[in-house]
């Protein structure tokens, strides 16, 4: 069965505390070399026949993101 | 009783969906229970949406309950002009739902905050706050992990040149709120949704102060002498 997969993000200009508070553990931890993390959501949906690109889109704009404050990346591929 | 019906929705994972019907009820209004599954909206003058943690805040705070059968209902409501409140989660859903701009997210402390919490009334005008005095300072309890409310600069100050901010916190943001904004209304002034809980503070015996009860007699005034 195809799988896509749905990465999600908040925007640059929404500041990420839980991503902070990350970066913030690797720093205590001697992890000097990461200068930043930002925190998403990562969607794994299978689904029957051929993926319709228009349709997945659609679910992941309207209800897997929130536009207001998220970015979202569709891999179709799966990958 | 002032004969005026105010729904209530109940969603999995409400919690204060009693506090406010008790509100509603010592305001005077008529409460009409609502459960988030059904597809019809009965005959109410107005709607309010709880605080709680409706689907157990999965996806996003909000996020499914603001898809809900009943939620269409409201906001096809709410759009012709039916008055909506959303305290905490409701305003989370609201948010969610497209009938309010903006959106709340984890606080910037990563700390669930809960305390009393002054608040500043920048517009006594609006569906739900018309009992109050514009520039009125009010206490009323606040209690969130993910109420920062946020949006793109543009969206805030197109939204602050609207005078849409309802009430901002004051003495203090409990959770990094964009510009100490505690609450928003829609353009028409007819929903309004707010972090801090209301519905908390309308007897002496449990909450800070009474200063609460005034969003709920504000819309059973609207209501009668609409």
């Amino acid at each position: 069965m195809p799988r896509v997969v749905v990465d999600v993000v908040l925007k640059p200009e929404i500041s990420d505390p839980q991503g902070q508070a990350v970066l913030g553990a690797l720093g205590r931890l001697g992890h000097q070399g990461v200068t930043g993390v930002r925190q998403g959501k990562h969607f794994v949906l299978d689904v029957e026949g051929t993926p319709d690109e228009a349709e997945l889109r659609e679910i992941a704009e309207t209800l897997l993101a929130n536009p207001v404050i998220e970015d979202v990346e569709l891999h179709l591929d799966g990958a | 009783m002032t004969g005026v019906r105010i729904g209530v929705v109940t969603f999995p994972g409400s919690l204060d969906d009693v506090d406010a019907a008790r509100a509603v009820r010592l305001a005077g209004g008529e409460v009409v229970p609502l459960w988030h599954a059904d597809a019809e909206l009965p005959a109410v003058d107005a709607v309010v949406l709880p605080g709680g943690f409706s689907y157990g805040d999965y996806l996003r705070a909000g996020a499914i309950a603001a898809r809900q059968p009943l939620m269409r209902a409201v906001v096809d409501r709410a759009r012709a002009g039916m008055p909506v409140l959303g305290i905490c989660n409701g305003f989370q859903v609201l948010c969610e739902a497209g009938l309010l701009p903006g959106a709340l997210t984890r606080n910037s402390h990563l700390h669930f905050r809960n305390r009393d919490q002054a608040l500043l009334v920048e517009r006594a005008d609006t569906a739900w706050t018309s009992s109050y005095d514009q520039g009125q300072t009010i206490v009323v309890p606040v209690k969130n992990g993910e109420g920062r409310y946020v949006g793109s600069d543009a969206d805030l100050d197109r939204l602050e040149g609207e005078g849409r901010v309802v009430v901002r916190y004051a003495g203090g943001n409990p959770n990094g709120s964009s510009r100490d904004i505690a609450g928003v209304t829609s353009a028409d002034g007819r929903v309004v949704g707010l972090m801090p809980h209301p519905e908390h503070a309308v007897e002496e015996l449990t909450g800070p102060s009474v200063d609460g009860l005034g969003f709920f007699t504000s819309v059973l005034q609207g209501a009668l002498s609409a």
